[in-house]
């Protein structure tokens, strides 16, 4: 601190108290803690998205679980009852609400056309039936019943599929077998990666 | 995970290495932290950077990254010569004793068979001598030269100190005092936990790292008791599930094999798939293998796998190679690829050699993506100047983008790294008209069978049968799919309590038989939240359900001796009193056999054994051995000069001239992630890119003074891949290593850059890496590949 | 917690009377064990979700920190320091920073606004942004260089210890998510409890020179800390030795109370503008005070 800071702060100090002594600021409000944000927000156990610790999760939205509330995430913190995280989260899972209402989510279906320049907003029928399109004549046309030596194989090469890892078991096997029934082979995970 | 995270409490050393748990899986480091406090735990770290791991060991010592095998095999000499090895454990669990055949040999860094011209190996020589029963012949005198102890002996005493420390860059003091480390929890009453993750997978030897700690946990007699096992961190919430859901180009659910072109008929398929005992009262228990799938094609197709039919059996595709990503996106960069699905993958950030990728992309005729998220992969035919450099209108890829939930906006259940599955509830819609995966599958699907019924076509047959019975077929509830990943029995309609029900005949169906006892008819096991852990070591029973059968030891037998008494009575799980078995935890093993019987704790291999010989399950040997990372700072092999990488690592057509050489890219680097981030999931999420807002890459102190390279400055790193533009960090934290006579300096590059999210734009570090990867596993070496470096002008 | 749960005020030299009533309300304590800090920031962010903030993005400083100090909406950091100790062995050092509670504020003590900081019957101190009128002198007097104004309201904020959640029966956010129990929260006997014990434990493992972070300058602080070496605070990023400054001091016993007898009261009237609206924001021009409220280096503090 130097001598000038030192002046303007009697200055202040005079200023301020001066101003309470003459009874110009008010006089009884203390600080009060902001209010506590959670008191009846719907609390839903869900598990964290990131690793594979499997931590607990709390999340909370407005709603007093009756019909006309759409529900809004606006608080996630970690289950303290789940055994493996405590009630702890790292700052990945700290920070999940952003994730969860992330800008860079994506809302609808949507089709670049080949060779152009910009998204195009389609309906979800639009986009079934397109895909379906594409890999029934590339299916029809490509699907290798028997190799060389004549044993039966039915695999569908021209296609392939890159699956996810966070979604759930249910999604996973849903995703086994669309993809085997159609003679998919070249399905992977992230997980070698 | 052999274990579970929270029994790392029980551990009396923690050794980190291949991996970086307190930066990847803070909150499962969060266990290592309790154990260093109430079980007065030490904690080592071996790892080429001093991470935020080692911040809190008692012991860091530096390597080389890709020298992870010659290190643990120098671990491993140092306890055979120093005699600190687990002999009760031993001799009673492992194959030690095992005889193996004559022709089996080791010369100048191959195993017999080698084939150079395919190179790979012809496996014959690598297995047991046979007796006229076809078991196993042992000899428990341990005298016989080809028994797997005396090899073992024989194959790692080339890997003293003083190689070790030349091959691996680890000062010899830090290295004996690792050693000494390891070695003292050879005791009964000493337990040493590895945890391990991306570390140790992302190598071109990746498996082989993974087996030699396995060896070293064995030889300490570390496997199925409290506090120890083998501990794989996995990454993604889900990848455990993913992975035992099949989502790979070889597999089915369950672990099962998807057939090749070898296994003609069904017949010869569960014939090659269903083992015969190597020793006598082996339980085998993949002796089951007609029993799992058989149900798991009841559920595949329902009323239309028959008897007759072979259940469906010829549905399923048969693969001729192995088509994993690495291959499929070499075919679709050779323009063998139509159509490409990419579910919840930022595909080009993620897979190695961004350039080929994007190429290959382009290629395609469709791409589907599915995400929450608005990826790099679904716009890589956007121009974004030099992170992007395309012309939309030369790319004639149609791309569907399809809004996905994410977990807080769906029920399920996910798998943990312990193998908990835990159910998860829904908390809010989803943003717009996104649906879940499933969802998305299931409305396709019904296009396309509805399409074959309406055309024809091509194969209607396994599209037409494929079960969608659901309650809702349309909208498969997972409540449903659950259940039928249980199991049912058919005859009664009754959910399966076990997969010790599952029949071969065609009345039981189950989708994944190590799942079975999740969904019972007492109802939802994976929801169950009674966190209550009564015997004080972390086992929860009421919480959620593991797999398999609520177990949370794996192995757990192998706790006890041969006549059922626990090797330490501290670390109980599972003991024979009073006539029966008992324990905290359900038994690895059937436990109504006494203990004599059940004295082969390694239940799923034909001789129960653990295995310091490997047979043939893996590519490059059934012993590991140094080999240098496809690309070598060192440009030689100082165990065998003339076999210097892997000699049966992958490398397709073309591949070979995309890899550089030590003289062109002097410098080791080395990918990871950081805390604050995920991949590139977080880079979308703001609080995320607040606390960790750009990449950047981290050099030696000397190496920037080399290069006149300040902290902050940008610097231009290029691989024989591609180049990108970064910022470094000069930190103390990578050191120089002395390798073979020269210095090697290690560059650690964060996996986080992205060009289109909340982060700074940056470039991503798979412009540099290549596609080179394991040789069972083909997970690419992301760990160790070669780079130059130089000071450069920003952005 | 009430404005009966106040037990000092700045602009109050006395207590407030009603706060003698409640007796056994205990004071309160985070402890922060550092050599069981992982740096991995979950605190940091798990602060500003729970407080609502968003710093802007921003850009590699060349170090893991960032944000690298604490602002108006940036409460609490991970710093992270590269440090070789006596023995030549590297250490890599994390410090959670953010408001210590002290026992004895300079923040308050500096602050001439009746009301604007107070100090809990549990100990923590609190802004009320009712009253702050942005002079900033608590951003100055602060040892720690934990507090600061908000150009955009001229406010200062800092930590409150999640005081809404206290009130509530819960823990700091901070706390709750610490992922290696690094951070603990409870009464303050029990917290130095612990810390005893923690030292104690760490000087069997070898740290000679373990302690506790508790300093006297300060009259000791709600947020204590477990240090590897007690003798080093700096290579923490921590001050040797805070203590509510010398022209802190004066003002509250000298200058304040000529203030309050009005003898300067006219004078100081046609100054109001000129203090709460124009120069409340610290100079860009004082290096020191700016760096302190930007980078908040110990060094820096210190010499003040």
């Amino acid at each position: 601190m130097d001598r000038r800071q030192f002046f303007k702060l009697c200055a202040c100090g005079a200023t301020t108290s001066a101003i309470a002594a003459l009874g110009l600021m008010p006089g009884d409000a203390m600080a009060a803690p902001r209010e506590y944000k959670l008191l009846k927000a719907k609390e839903t156990r869900n598990n964290c998205c990131y690793c594979s610790v499997g931590c607990g999760l709390l999340m909370y939205s407005h709603n007093s679980n009756g019909k006309n509330a759409e529900n809004h995430i606006f608080h996630i913190e970690g289950d303290a009852d789940n055994p493996v995280n405590r009630g702890a989260l790292c700052p990945k899972g700290a920070g999940l609400v952003d994730y969860v209402n992330s800008p860079n989510r994506n809302k609808y279906p949507e089709v670049r056309e080949p060779g152009t320049n910009e998204w195009k907003r389609i309906s979800w029928n639009e986009a079934y039936a397109r895909i379906a399109r594409h890999m029934k004549d590339d299916r029809d046309a490509n699907l290798i019943e028997k190799n060389e030596d004549g044993t039966t194989v039915n695999r569908w090469l021209t296609a392939g599929m890159m699956t996810s890892s966070a979604q759930p078991n249910e999604g996973g096997f849903i995703t086994h077998k669309f993809a085997r029934s159609l003679g998919l082979v070249a399905i992977d995970t992230i997980a070698r990666n | 995970m052999t274990n579970h995270w929270i029994d790392i409490k029980n551990a009396n050393l923690v050794v980190i290495m291949g991996g970086n748990a307190a930066e990847a899986h803070p909150v499962g480091f969060g266990w290592v932290s309790e154990a260093m406090q109430n079980n007065n735990a030490k904690l080592v770290v071996v790892d080429p950077r001093f991470t935020r791991s080692a911040a809190l060991a008692d012991h860091y010592a530096p390597l080389r990254s890709g020298t992870d095998i010659a290190f643990l095999l120098g671990v491993i000499r140092y306890m055979i010569e120093t005699k600190q090895v687990n002999y009760d454990y031993v001799k009673a669990y492992t194959n030690a004793s095992f005889i193996v055949r004559e022709d089996f040999e080791f010369n100048d860094g191959l195993f017999s068979g080698y084939d150079e011209k395919s190179g790979s190996y012809d496996k014959e020589s690598w297995y047991y001598e046979l007796d006229e029963q076809g078991y196993a012949k042992v000899d428990p005198s341990y005298e016989h030269p080809r028994c797997v102890w005396n090899l073992l002996k024989h194959h790692v005493e080339r890997y003293d100190f003083e190689t070790v420390s030349n091959i691996t860059g680890t000062p010899v003091d830090d290295y004996e005092q690792v050693c000494k480390m390891i070695a003292s929890t050879h005791t009964h009453d000493k337990v040493a936990t590895f945890m391990y993750a991306l570390g140790w997978t992302h190598h071109s030897k990746g498996a082989q790292n993974i087996r030699t700690m396995a060896m070293v946990q064995l030889l300490l007699g570390n496997i199925g008791v409290l506090g120890g096992g083998v501990n794989a961190l996995r990454g993604h919430s889900n990848v455990q599930g993913a992975t035992d859901m099949g989502l790979l180009c070889q597999n089915l659910p369950g672990y099962l094999k998807l057939p090749n072109d070898q296994d003609v008929d069904l017949q010869t398929y569960l014939t090659n798939y269903t083992p015969t005992p190597l020793r006598p009262g082996q339980t085998n228990y993949w002796q089951n293998y007609p029993k799992f799938f058989v149900s798991q094609m009841k559920s595949f197709w329902g009323d239309y796998a028959t008897a007759s039919n072979n259940w469906g059996y010829d549905w399923l595709p048969k693969w001729d190679l192995q088509y994993d990503y690495a291959r499929h996106i070499d075919m679709m960069y050779h323009g063998k690829v139509n159509g490409y699905f990419v579910q919840g993958v930022n595909a080009i950030n993620s897979q190695p050699n961004r350039n080929k990728v994007l190429k290959a992309l382009t290629n395609l005729k469709y791409l589907v993506v599915m995400d929450p998220l608005a990826t790099e992969t679904a716009t890589f035919w956007q121009n974004a100047g030099d992170f992007n450099d395309v012309n939309p209108a030369d790319i004639q890829t149609e791309v569907f983008r399809l809004p996905t939930t994410l977990f807080a906006e769906e029920e399920g259940c996910i798998v943990n790294s312990g193998r908990w599955m835990q159910w998860h509830w829904k908390g809010a819609n989803p943003p717009g008209e996104s649906l879940p995966d499933a969802e998305i599958l299931t409305g396709l699907m019904h296009t396309i069978k509805d399409l074959y019924a309406k055309e024809g076509g091509k194969l209607p047959e396994p599209i037409e049968a494929i079960n969608w019975n659901y309650s809702n077929p349309k909208h498969p509830h997972c409540h449903d799919v659950a259940k039928e990943l249980n199991g049912i029995d058919l005859t009664t309609g009754r959910q399966l309590d076990s997969f010790t029900q599952l029949k071969d005949d065609g009345t039981t169906a189950c989708g994944c038989w190590i799942y079975s006892g999740s969904w019972t008819e007492a109802g939802n096991q994976m929801a169950r939240r009674d966190n209550t852990d009564p015997s004080g070591k972390g086992i929860t029973p009421g919480w959620a359900f593991a797999w398999p059968a609520n177990r949370r030891v794996l192995y757990n037998r192998a706790s006890c001796d041969v006549n059922g008494k626990p090797w330490d009575p501290k670390r109980t799980i599972v003991e024979w009193k009073n006539g029966k078995w008992q324990g905290i935890d359900v038994g690895d093993f059937n436990m109504k056999l006494n203990p004599q019987e059940s004295a082969h704790p390694f239940i799923m291999q034909p001789e129960g054994m653990g295995r310091f010989f490997a047979l043939k399950m893996l590519a490059e040997g059934p012993f590991p051995e140094h080999y240098e990372p496809v690309e070598s700072p060192i440009g030689t092999n100082p165990l065998h000069p003339k076999v210097v990488r892997n000699p049966a690592v992958r490398i397709l057509p073309g591949i070979e001239e995309t890899l550089g050489t030590h003289q062109e890219f002097p410098y080791v680097c080395t990918t990871y992630s950081v805390t604050e981030h995920f991949n590139y999931w977080s880079t979308h999420c703001r609080l995320a890119a607040i606390s960790m807002p750009e990449t950047f890459v981290e050099l030696d102190e000397v190496l920037s003074a080399d290069k006149g390279i300040n902290n902050g400055d940008w610097v231009r790193i290029s691989s024989k891949r591609g180049s990108i533009l970064i910022k470094a960090l000069v930190t103390k934290r990578l050191q120089p290593l002395k390798v073979n006579g020269q210095w090697v300096h290690t560059v650690g590059l964060p996996r986080h850059g992205s060009h289109n999210a909340l982060t700074r734009k940056s470039y991503t570090c798979n412009v540099l890496t290549t596609e080179v990867g394991d040789a069972n596993t083909q997970v690419p070496e992301y760990k160790a590949f070669l780079v130059n470096i130089e000071k450069a002008e920003g952005m | 917690m009430s404005d009966k749960d106040i037990a000092a005020s700045s602009g109050l030299s006395d207590l407030n009377p009603q706060s003698r009533i409640r007796r056994t309300i205990p004071k309160i304590a985070k402890l922060f064990d550092a050599t069981k800090c992982n740096g991995c920031k979950a605190c940091q962010v798990a602060c500003s979700e729970w407080n609502d903030l968003r710093a802007e993005v921003g850009t590699f400083q060349g170090s893991y920190q960032n944000p690298m100090a604490v602002s108006a909406d940036s409460w609490t950091i991970i710093k992270f320091n590269e440090f070789v100790d006596d023995n030549k062995k590297l250490r890599w050092q994390f410090t959670h920073s953010a408001c210590m509670h002290c026992e004895d504020p300079a923040c308050l003590t500096a602050c001439s606004t009746k009301g604007a900081i107070v100090q809990k019957s549990n100990g923590t101190v609190e802004l009320n942004h009712d009253k702050c009128v942005g002079c900033g002198y608590c951003v100055s007097a602060c040892p720690f260089g934990t507090i600061s104004l908000n150009p955009k309201d001229s406010k200062v904020y800092k930590c409150t210890m999640c005081a809404d959640r206290v009130q509530a029966g819960q823990e700091p956010a901070c706390v709750k998510t610490c992922t290696t129990g690094a951070l603990k929260f409870g009464t303050r006997e029990d917290m130095l409890f612990i810390a005893e014990k923690r030292v104690a434990q760490l000087k069997e493992r070898g740290y000679a020179n373990a302690g506790l972070y508790n300093p006297k300058g300060v009259s000791g602080t709600g947020m204590v800390m477990v240090l590897h070496d007690i003798n080093k605070p700096e290579s923490y990023g921590l001050p040797a030795d805070p203590k509510t400054s010398l022209p802190t001091t004066l003002w509250q016993d000298v200058v304040k109370p000529l203030g309050t007898a009005g003898i300067l009261g006219a004078v100081a009237v046609a100054c109001v503008h000129r203090i709460t609206v124009g120069r409340n924001i610290v100079e860009e021009d004082d290096p020191i005070a700016y760096a302190q409220q930007h980078h908040s280096h110990p060094e820096k503090t210190d010499k003040e």
